[in-house]
Order: structure tokens, then C-alpha cells, then sequence
């Protein structure tokens, strides 16, 4: 067998960025690579949302009226930004289901026993599954452009309705790794990661105006993130918001939203790395 | 400047109400290769997660590499390499893809780590395989792969958990000698085995542990002669022959024979004269064996002798139970 020759290791200097924000760039390639390596999981998690835009645009669609606006056609354009809404939230369950993984794995074992930055497996984590909503907008967009959707607010309005819809894909997937963290086996993720999104998409305006709802939960419609996000974004790609109900924050759709993101941001990734410090493989 | 890589004094850590580590007292000397051997669930990998710095003890303390495992853990972190029970290696990535990025975590130059690993990959055999995702490679590919990631740093001290768990005897001794080069090399191995076939191989030095604390420490001949030396041991084939077999077995022994079914087995001493005196003692008895060996204690003995069980894995329940004839491989 051949003896290891090479000369001592080589330290590299530190980035002008820092040791966090590199190490969380390799870790988020390392998921982003996962991916591609898994094109079956992509594909399925593309269908998904494209599936809920043919439901809801030609099942539903023509049940559910839009106040002030007459057709099935309103409730396209009314709709869209609801299933952008309501896909990136789900950007959290991969998140949740990634960590149980590594954990479960024990490469977050290994991880923890370099001397890399802490935060960045996280980092990595988070950022990658918000990157991979990217990819799952344009496929989105094009659907529903097929189906009859609109954009008429300008381009740079729809840009940064499409960064609002990253911010908030980041967000929740802070709390996905911060559930992740805490999962005993990548099964039970599966269940956990996804239990709590249904009431979080569906308790907002985004396939039914508020309106409509009992009043006790037009109020927690009103202060769901989701439901200010989806307003914002439709106002900015100039679709239908409906008839809002009298709450600040669907007053203040766009403010409340990047309020409550850097909010539940601080909040989640200060809980996910005290609890990563202390999690190991089972 | 001790002589020693590893230190570990006064170790506890409990989870809740279980006392995992009871006090583990442990020196790993620089170079060597200590065996930490015990049942599952006596603490081993309990204590590597301490001394890697995974996990902090509940009291006592621990250096490696002079450094302490709490308040110094990321200069702990530079200087060892873990490779756990798990090949904790990404199945999607490719083995090369593995390397990098387990090479850029240790903050090395992207070129040093780029020909440290396709050094690695030559090393262990895994250059054919090397752009394949490793979801691809069979099991003892993963774990040299795993331990090739452990080693992209080139640490001083590496912590191997249950390195060969699982793996088929071929892999396992392919792994045997990958460490036994590393070890030539000045690498101080710290390392958890329940294969006391593995600790007889590869450890200069053995720690026993069960039930969180050391009950047993020193060369695997030093164990061995605590438990006496040689043993006779044989194997009848008519039931109603073993209570004759004992007394036959205890006129040559130097201590109480052991039963367990068709066996009977005693310390003796005086090389292979017994065994002559034995054969001619059974055929006087009219005592047909099946079996029939003089042989030194294996640490399976020493165990026994120490704890009073085997050193067995759970998952071996399974199999029928045949006492302490049961190993391994």
C-alpha cells in the first residue's frame, strides 16, 4: 500500500466575508448539488404546485367569487399569487425533512466535529431550500400564465413581489430547520414538517377572500404572514385582492410582511443554532 | 508537554436519570492505538463524543492534544479526525464531491485539498468510483470513504466509532490494514469496537468498559493472564456423559471447570501434557468428544471473567442463543 506523501495541510485566509457566510455556502452547494443528483424529487415537488393551479383555477374557480371582480377569470389572477403564497411556505418541510435527514444520517455529527462555523449548516440548509423556490416560481409563472394570469403592476414590481416571496420561502424555512432539529427520525419529518402548513396556507386569503370566513377567524386571517404576503404580492403584480376586511396589517400588506419575515427569522435562528449545538444522531 | 494525545480524567455524563459514563479515567499515548471495548451501551461512543467535542461531560475533564474538550473545542476540532458508527458521508454528492467539501469545512486552500483528495482516493481504492454519487457505493466503500473525509486535515489523533460495524470480514480487514498504515505513520488511534477479535488486532492498549466505568485495562496479554492462562475445553456428545466430564476435566485443571451444555472448559497449566492426560482420562471413562482444543483465553474469556456477560450486540438476540460459545465471527 502506498504511504501518504503529501506535505502538511494548508490553511486558507480567512474570506473578506467571513467564516459563517463561506462555510453556509458550501453546505448550502452541498443541498443545491442533492437536487440535481435527485431530479424524481424536484420533478414531484414542481407537479405538486402546478396540479393545485389546475384544481383551483377550473374546479373551484367558478364557486368562488371574487367581491368586486365578475368571472372565473378574476379568480385566476386572484388565485396565482395565493399558490405562490401558499408553495414557497412549503419551502419549510424540506428544510424540516433535510435536517432529520443529516441527523438521523449522522453527518451532522461530522459537521459538528469540525471546526467550521456552527450557524452555517443552517445557513446552508435554509438558503438552499429557499434558492430551490426559484426554480419553482418560473415553473409556477409559466402555469399560470398558461391558465389566464396576468401580471399588469410593472416589471420591477414583479421583481420585488418575487423577492418578497423568497424572503418569506427563507423565513418559514428557518422554522422547518428549528423543527427538524428536534425530529427523532426522518418519518416522523415527514408528518411534522407538513401538519402545521395546511392551517398556515389555508387560514389566509389565499385561494378565498377573508371575507367570507367566520369573523373569529377573519382576525387570524388577517394577522397570518401568509395572507399580508399574498396581498402584497397581488397588489404588485396588479392582480384582484378582493374585498380586505378592516385589519393594519392587510393595510400594510407589504410592511407587515418584511416585519414579521426579520421577525420570525431572529426569533427561529436563534432557537434552531442553541438547539444545534446540542443535537446529535440518535 | 505530556506524552499523551488523549487524556480523559473523572468522566460523567448523565441523560436525565441514566448514568451513561460513571467516571471513565483514560490515556491514549501519543501514537498508540487504544481499544475502548465494551458491550453496547457501556459508553463508548459516549466518550468519543466528549473527547470529539459533541457532547460536554456532565463533570470531569478531557484533553486532546493538550487541548481542553470544553473551553478549547475548536482547536480540539483542527486536530482530530471522527469517524463515527455511520458513514456520515452525503450519498448524493460524489466521493471527490464529499472530499472538497469536507476539506473546505476544515478551512484548508481549495488546491491543497483538491490533490490531498486525489491522494485519498488512490490511497483507499477509491479512484474508480470517485465521480460516482456515493449512493452507488457499496457498504465498505462508504466507510473508507468516511474515514478518507476524517483524514483530509491529516489530524494527529483520530477517533474511529465501531469503524467495521457491520461491515462483511473481507471490508473489515481491508479497513484493518488501512489503519494499521496510518498508525505506522505517527497517528494516535482512539479506538470503540465490541469486536474483541478487532481490539485483539489493531489496540496496543485495551480499555474495558462497561456500564459507563473502566473495569479492565492493559495489553490484551496482560487481560489474558488475569483470567489464568491456557484453557482446556471440550465438547461431549452424550448429555448423560458432562457431570463425568467435569471430574475428569477437574483432575487435570488448576480451577473449577465452567458447563454450558456440551461443554466443559477449565484453566490448566502445563502446556499440551494435559491434553495427552485428558485424552487418556476420557477414554478410562469411556467419554465420547466431539471436541476437543487447549487453547489461550481470547478477550471473549476476559470479558466474561470481568463482567460476568458476554460482550454481546443486541442485534445478535436474534440468533439462538448458545451461551458463551457465541462470537462473532
Amino acid at each position: 500500500m502506498a504511504t501518504l506523501s503529501i506535505s502538511a495541510p494548508i490553511a486558507r485566509r480567512r474570506p473578506l466575508w467571513g467564516w459563517t457566510l463561506n462555510d453556509g455556502l458550501v453546505v448550502a452547494r452541498r443541498n443545491l448539488i442533492q437536487t440535481v443528483r435527485v431530479p424524481e424529487l424536484l420533478f414531484f415537488s414542481l407537479v405538486q404546485p402546478v396540479i393545485f393551479v389546475l384544481l383551483f383555477a377550473y374546479v373551484f374557480g367558478g364557486a368562488i367569487p371574487i367581491p368586486g371582480d365578475a368571472g372565473a377569470e378574476a379568480y385566476r389572477n386572484y388565485l396565482m399569487p395565493g399558490i405562490f403564497g401558499q408553495t414557497v411556505a412549503f419551502a419549510a418541510a424540506s428544510s424540516t425533512v433535510g435536517l432529520a435527514e443529516d441527523l438521523h444520517k449522522g453527518i451532522i455529527d461530522r459537521f459538528r466535529a469540525l471546526p467550521m462555523s456552527p450557524p452555517a449548516v443552517l445557513l446552508g440548509r435554509t438558503f438552499a431550500d429557499a434558492a430551490r423556490q426559484i426554480l419553482v416560481l418560473v415553473v409556477l409563472s409559466i402555469t399560470g400564465f398558461i391558465v389566464g394570469w396576468r401580471i399588469t403592476g410593472g416589471a420591477f414590481n414583479a421583481l420585488w413581489a418575487y423577492i418578497l416571496l423568497l424572503l418569506f420561502a427563507y423565513t418559514v424555512a428557518w422554522i422547518g430547520a428549528w423543527i427538524g432539529l428536534y425530529m427523532p427520525n426522518p418519518e416522523t419529518a415527514n408528518t411534522a414538517g407538513l401538519v402545521w402548513l395546511f392551517p398556515l396556507t389555508f387560514l389566509s386569503n389565499a385561494f378565498v377572500p377573508i371575507a367570507s370566513m367566520p369573523s373569529w377567524l377573519q382576525a387570524f386571517a388577517a394577522f397570518n404572514p401568509v395572507s399580508t404576503l399574498v396581498t402584497a404580492t397581488r397588489e404588485l403584480f396588479g392582480n384582484p385582492t378582493g374585498m380586505q376586511p378592516d385589519y393594519w396589517p392587510l393595510q400594510h400588506a407589504e410592511l407587515y410582511t418584511l416585519l414579521s419575515c426579520g421577525l420570525l427569522i431572529a426569533i427561529f435562528a436563534t432557537l434552531s443554532v442553541r438547539r444545534y449545538a446540542r443535537a446529535t444522531s440518535k | 508537554m505530556t506524552d499523551a494525545a488523549v487524556v480523559a480524567s473523572g468522566l460523567v455524563k448523565t441523560f436525565g436519570e441514566v448514568r451513561a459514563l460513571d467516571g471513565v479515567d483514560l490515556v491514549v499515548p501519543r501514537g498508540q492505538v487504544v481499544g475502548l471495548l465494551g458491550p453496547n451501551g457501556a459508553g463508548k461512543t459516549t466518550t468519543v463524543r466528549i473527547l470529539s467535542t459533541l457532547l460536554k461531560p456532565t463533570s470531569g475533564t478531557a484533553t486532546v492534544a493538550g487541548f481542553d474538550v470544553v473551553k478549547q473545542a475548536d482547536e480540539v476540532r483542527r486536530t482530530i479526525g471522527l469517524t463515527g458508527q455511520y458513514a456520515a458521508v452525503d450519498e448524493y454528492l460524489t466521493g471527490r464531491e464529499n472530499l472538497r467539501m469536507f476539506g473546505e469545512l476544515y478551512h484548508l486552500k481549495p488546491s491543497y485539498v483538491r490533490e490531498r483528495s486525489v491522494e485519498l482516493l488512490e490511497w483507499f481504492d477509491l479512484s474508480a468510483a470517485a465521480d460516482r454519487p456515493v449512493r452507488t457505493y457499496s457498504g465498505g466503500m462508504r466507510r473508507r470513504l468516511d474515514l478518507a473525509a476524517s483524514l483530509v486535515a491529516q489530524p494527529s489523533i483520530l477517533f474511529l466509532d465501531e469503524p467495521t460495524t457491520g461491515l462483511d470480514p473481507r471490508s473489515r480487514m481491508g479497513l484493518w490494514g488501512v489503519i494499521e498504515g496510518l498508525v505506522a505513520q505517527g497517528t494516535t488511534v482512539l479506538l470503540t469496537t465490541q469486536y474483541l477479535e478487532e481490539a485483539d488486532q489493531l489496540a496496543n492498549d485495551i480499555v474495558v468498559i462497561d456500564k459507563g466505568r473502566v473495569i479492565a485495562h492493559g495489553t490484551s496479554e496482560q487481560l489474558k493472564d488475569q483470567i489464568g492462562g491456557d484453557r482446556i475445553e471440550i465438547a461431549v456428545i452424550d448429555p448423560a456423559a458432562v457431570g463425568r466430564a467435569v471430574e475428569v476435566i477437574r483432575s487435570v485443571s488448576t480451577g473449577e471447570p465452567k458447563v454450558d451444555e456440551l461443554r466443559v472448559s477449565a484453566p490448566v497449566s502445563g502446556g499440551s501434557t494435559v491434553l495427552v492426560d485428558a485424552i487418556r482420562a476420557l477414554d478410562l471413562e469411556h467419554i465420547e468428544v466431539a471436541d476437543l482444543v487447549l487453547r489461550r483465553p481470547t478477550l471473549d474469556d476476559v470479558f466474561l471473567s470481568l463482567t460476568g456477560h458476554v460482550a454481546e450486540e443486541e442485534t445478535a438476540a436474534s440468533e439462538p442463543a448458545r451461551g458463551r460459545s457465541t462470537r462473532r465471527r
